[in-house]
């Protein structure tokens, strides 16, 4: 018979599905090029904060969630997280189009995705303020002692905020099950972060709140993956927050309108030679658990989805003026 | 009816709220073993335990953000500010998230939660924590902002705010909270966004909010000696703003003085102001006075201090000067 420890451990640690895991690191990158292209086109306004190259960290946490009573937060980053998480990626391309089709109605565009259904608690566009949020809903689940765990998603920049700080200490006086995950893209907008910090490995910042932390490869979806379950089951298991600083890397400039001239492109060039996708995608065909037929039709069906929602988007009609006056109160 | 204190009506209807539903909670600095920095949480920690009535470092952004966190979540907390002084570091969690989260995420997030604390002008604490800060909340849509002058009014809206689905920001005042009213012992809630005509009069319309209406009250006895009677409205909600009260008392006696403890540059009273002249234009014998605090931060200096503020005898001068008794 299983105990409910072991369940629990289970739920903590899970076997990662590769193959799944592939296929949603190529979602969002398939995604985010199509919103590239609309964005050229002017179809889509704003900031566009793209992700490629940082979908490892989403993937691999986020594979460890049960979304029935598990939670996520992220910044204004959030593509990766919205779609590791499950949302219709129709909801999420119509939302880029500022149409009512999309997730938020339109209303809240690139940074402000949400899906209350799938515990996406969004999408948040300033630098550290969903820090506490995080913090909060861990507060509400160990109030109705369930078994869950909440995801904090922000960047190198947020981690100076007096938020995070705040919250932090929070997180351990309270032993909140929370997760606080640092996706250390290594730019805070157009600033090297070693420019800006005091230190250089972030996972350190939980020791002066006796929160554990730890660096971890980001373009390595199995090493998140890994470490991720660790901390998803100390937060479950024991009810106290981990600190993870995940070393990643955006391919693209802070949003569209950033030529990122502030990095070489040796550099760039480095961390494309160790794409998370290519990563796992070889990884894959060297087990002989892939072949690159089996890929290229995963990612053919991959591109016709994002068609699709791209044409969903197109063709959704513009939001009625009335909306303008909706949801400011319940 | 029980004549109690405005501190204890308020205690009243966290305690009564707090049994109604498990999701209330209160969490604020000092709320919990100190039982309330000015004793609103008497007691509540022995009725309700640590885990709803939560004492928190003094991190206004943090806990104030929490709290927003757990409301998204299906909780219902109150935040108690030590003073809506402090407030100012939270500002960042009440407008960028509570105040928007429901409007940006397409109407699936309303936020469930009251933010409450002394707000305006107390004694001797100079600038920094003595300051009336409900123009700044009114002005976010999103949020609603109440402001009861007295303990019948602050119980029944603070359990309307504990209900409400909305974010609600409830300013109380430091010098308001030994204040003593009549209080019903069966419950009662007022809604949110009803002005209360304290007072009838026909001669000039003095419209106030917060712990002002004291002096106003004090002013309007004043000026009954000299045979002026006025209409007293106690807007007590800000936002929503009750304004078919204010242009129906402004039609009845055709002048209007607005009495504000914030400071005058694009404040409430100046909005309001603006909402007669616009509508009710034509019945306006005379041009709206405001009452506000002076445009200084606050002097340390109790004489200085008083000259600042909003007071019976400004109050008698611009009724006067609406009256035409007076020069301008």
């Amino acid at each position: 018979m299983t105990s409910d420890k072991t369940k629990k451990q289970e739920t903590a640690k899970k076997t990662p599905d590769l193959k799944h895991m592939l296929g949603q690191m190529l979602l969002i990158r398939r995604f985010e090029e199509r919103a590239a292209q609309a964005y050229g086109l002017r179809k889509i306004g704003g900031f566009l904060h793209l992700y490629i190259g940082q979908e490892a960290v989403a993937v691999g946490s986020i594979a460890h969630l049960d979304l029935k009573r598990d939670y996520v937060y992220t910044a204004y980053r959030d593509h990766g997280h919205a779609i590791a998480c499950g949302m219709d990626i129709k909801g999420l391309m119509a939302e880029l189009y500022g149409k009512e089709s999309g997730c938020s109605r339109g209303k809240g565009g690139s940074m402000h995705f949400f899906d209350k259904e799938k515990h996406f608690m969004g999408g948040n566009g300033i630098v550290g303020a969903h820090i506490p949020l995080a913090a909060g809903t861990a507060m509400k689940i160990k109030f109705n002692k369930e078994n869950g765990v909440v995801l904090c998603f922000f960047g190198d920049g947020a981690i100076h905020q007096g938020s995070f700080h705040e919250t932090l200490n929070l997180a351990k006086i309270w032993n909140l099950p929370v997760v606080f995950i640092c996706e250390n893209n290594q730019y805070g907008m157009g600033t090297d972060f070693r420019r800006v910090s005091s230190v250089d490995d972030f996972s350190i910042m939980g020791q002066s709140y006796g929160i554990p932390g730890k660096q971890v490869n980001g373009m390595d979806v199995q090493e998140v993956h890994r470490e991720v379950g660790e901390a998803v089951y100390r937060a479950k298991e024991e009810g106290t927050p981990t600190l993870l600083e995940i070393k990643t890397y955006r391919y693209k400039g802070h949003s569209m309108s950033d030529p990122a001239k502030y990095r070489t492109k040796e550099e760039l060039e480095e961390y494309k030679n160790q794409d998370p996708i290519l990563i796992l995608k070889d990884h894959l065909l060297k087990e002989k658990k892939l072949t690159e037929d089996e890929f290229q039709k995963m990612d053919k069906k991959i591109k016709d989805q994002v068609k699709a929602a791209a044409d969903f988007a197109e063709k959704s009609p513009e939001p009625s003026l009335e909306l303008l006056y909706e949801d400011v109160l319940v | 009816m029980a004549v109690i204190t405005y501190r204890e009506a308020l205690r009243q209807a966290l305690e009564e709220e707090m049994h109604r539903d498990k999701n209330v909670i209160l969490l604020g600095e000092e709320v919990a073993q100190y039982n309330g920095a000015y004793k609103v949480s008497k007691g509540l920690l022995d009725e309700f335990g640590e885990e709803r009535v939560i004492d928190t470092p003094i991190t206004e952004e943090g806990f104030t953000g929490v709290a927003i966190g757990a409301a998204m979540a299906g909780m219902r907390p109150v935040v108690e500010w030590m003073t809506f002084n402090f407030s100012i570091q939270a500002m960042d969690q009440v407008f960028n998230n509570a105040a928007k989260m429901l409007y940006m995420s397409g109407g699936q997030f309303n936020i469930p939660i009251v933010f409450r604390g002394p707000n305006g002008p107390a004694e001797y604490l100079a600038s920094q924590h003595s300051q009336a800060l409900a123009s700044i909340y009114a002005h976010f849509p999103g949020l609603k902002v109440v402001a009861p002058a007295t303990p019948y009014d602050a119980k029944g809206l603070l359990k309307s705010a504990i209900r409400d689905d909305n974010p609600v920001v409830f300013m109380e005042a430091e010098l308001i909270y030994a204040w003593e009213g009549d209080v019903p012992e069966e419950e009662y809630l007022i809604e949110i966004g009803k002005a209360d005509l304290k007072k009838e009069g026909d001669d000039v319309s003095i419209i106030t909010f917060g712990k002002p209406l004291q002096i106003v009250t004090e002013a309007a006895d004043v000026l009954e000696k000299k045979g002026i009677h006025a209409d007293i409205l106690d807007l007590r909600s800000l936002r929503p703003l009750d304004e078919e009260a204010i242009l129906k008392t402004v039609k009845k006696t055709n002048r209007a003085v607005i009495v504000d403890e914030s400071w005058p540059v694009a404040g409430m009273a100046s909005h309001i102001g603006w909402i007669i002249s616009h509508k009710a234009f034509d019945f306006l014998d005379a041009p709206v006075e405001l009452v506000t605090s002076e445009d200084v931060p606050m002097p340390y200096n109790h004489t200085l201090e008083l000259a600042a503020q909003p007071s019976v005898d400004k109050i008698v001068q611009a009724v006067q000067k609406v009256m035409y008794i007076r020069e301008a």
